[in-house]
């Protein structure tokens, strides 16, 4: 027994007020929607989040930033939801913008127990501003740090109940690295299935990376 | 000028479309630069890549096929082809910053004469966030900018960038509906010539100092 499903109330009982919170998916594609609403149910305020996008106002992690439950965002790119560059011209919302793969790095250097990655993208732009730059076989890098948080909540297409996750097609992205980097890792698992269901082959995240496993609602 | 807006559009994606090889995998952009996807001369096979994870993306799907879990970088439902494989995210940069992709193509709202590229910000305007393009630009082999040669009236080719930038001297090829210019280490090279312009009327909307190759060719669109 691996003792890892929760039900809503234990959900609820993870999320804390001022909170890191990594949260799967691409512009909506690969969400846990089902763990988004009981973050809004449970009114949690001034969380950080750490998402690719802030996606659109009414799907996946735009609807937090809709409900201003965000203090911060840490995020590659804001344009598809309106509301996080209102309620960062109105000062209510710090949003701190990171290129993709660099985001990407910082979450997967710090599930593996790296102190930074070295990146090119970012030489010569705003983006180097008070890094450090290391210069190697002639060729600029940025110094970027880890990135890491207290939860993680990410979406799986097939889970076992070892926590052993399958995510189909393009709803992977960034779900497979924040499982890596945050204390407590939640997945909404859209089928779960026995431990021996899922080919091993094609397992994407480990089952010990995984500490509680929520069954989804999603139709 | 041309004044059709879609069809200056098409001239560019055509032609861009034309510099592809049998088996490149190749980035496209939003907007303009998709549309170079339309173009790609039967008989060359290239791997499209999608940075949300996937290459070996196909066309939008058939009315009725359409699967949320297939999606591009701008959340649109496509498809995937035989040959396509899906990843993760950090897979998907490191086939970018790797130098693993032949070509990306992309818009400005700003290029200039040293290959310098913005793109993404226009402070206390537009602010979407810079997504992948910095980390594309960096990364792949080729970076073509595609854009119309003015925008509303005003040259987009300028000497020096005065947005904050993408990215500083990476761009190889520009593609507007008047011409194609390339970034040389001697500056900026117009390369081919628009049939229906000249090479004044060119002058008169780029601010960008270039100059025009002994080998100028004619646009083939």
């Amino acid at each position: 027994m691996f003792d890892k499903i929760i039900n809503k109330n234990d959900f609820t009982g993870l999320i804390k007020d001022g909170m890191v919170i990594m949260v799967g998916g691409f512009l909506g594609c690969g969400t846990p929607e089902t763990l988004i609403d009981l973050i809004l149910a449970s009114g949690a305020k001034d969380l950080t989040l750490i998402c690719n996008d802030t996606s659109f106002v009414d799907r996946g992690v735009g609807r937090l930033v809709a409900a201003k439950q965000a203090a911060k965002v840490i995020t590659s790119h804001i344009g598809t939801n309106p509301e996080t560059g209102k309620q960062m011209v109105e000062g209510t919302l710090n949003v701190e913008l990171v290129p993709q793969g660099t985001l990407a790095e910082r979450i997967r250097c710090a599930g593996a127990g790296l102190g930074g990655v070295l990146t090119p993208t970012g030489v010569g732009t705003v983006v180097e501003e008070g890094k450090q730059k290391i210069t190697v076989d002639g060729h600029e890098y940025l110094l970027e740090l880890p990135l890491r948080a207290d939860l993680a909540i990410i979406n799986g297409s097939s889970v076992d109940k070892a926590g052993n996750v399958v995510y189909n097609a393009t709803t992977r992205n960034f779900n497979p690295l924040m499982a890596m980097a945050a204390s407590v890792v939640v997945v909404e698992a859209e089928k779960l299935v026995e431990p021996g269901e899922l080919m091993p082959e094609l397992v994407m995240t480990p089952g010990p990376l995984v500490t509680h496993i929520f069954k989804s609602e999603k139709r | 000028m041309i004044e059709d807006i879609e069809l200056a559009k098409n001239i560019i994606a055509k032609r861009i479309a034309r510099e592809f090889k049998n088996n490149q995998l190749v980035n496209l952009g939003i907007g303009l630069p998709t549309m170079v996807a339309n173009h790609i001369p039967q008989g060359v096979n290239v791997i499209l890549q999608s940075e949300n994870g996937m290459i070996g993306m196909g066309p939008a799907p058939e009315p009725g096929k359409e699967n949320p879990e297939i999606t591009n970088a701008g959340a649109s439902m496509v498809t995937i082809l035989p040959h396509g494989c899906y990843f993760d995210s950090a897979m998907s940069f490191a086939l970018i910053r790797g130098k693993h992709v032949e070509y990306t193509v992309l818009g400005a709202l700003e290029v200039d004469q040293e290959g310098s590229l913005a793109s993404w910000i226009i402070p206390g305007k537009r602010v979407p966030g810079m997504g992948g393009a910095m980390d594309l630009v960096v990364g792949a082999k080729n970076v073509i900018v595609s854009t119309l040669h003015t925008e509303r009236g005003k040259p987009k080719i300028l000497k020096k960038c005065r947005l904050p930038l993408t990215a500083r001297h990476v761009v190889n090829m520009i593609v507007t509906e008047l011409g194609v210019f390339r970034v040389t280490p001697g500056g900026l090279a117009l390369i081919e010539i628009n049939k229906d312009t000249t090479i004044d009327e060119i002058r008169a909307n780029t601010e960008a100092e270039f100059i025009v190759s002994d080998n100028l060719k004619t646009m083939e669109v």
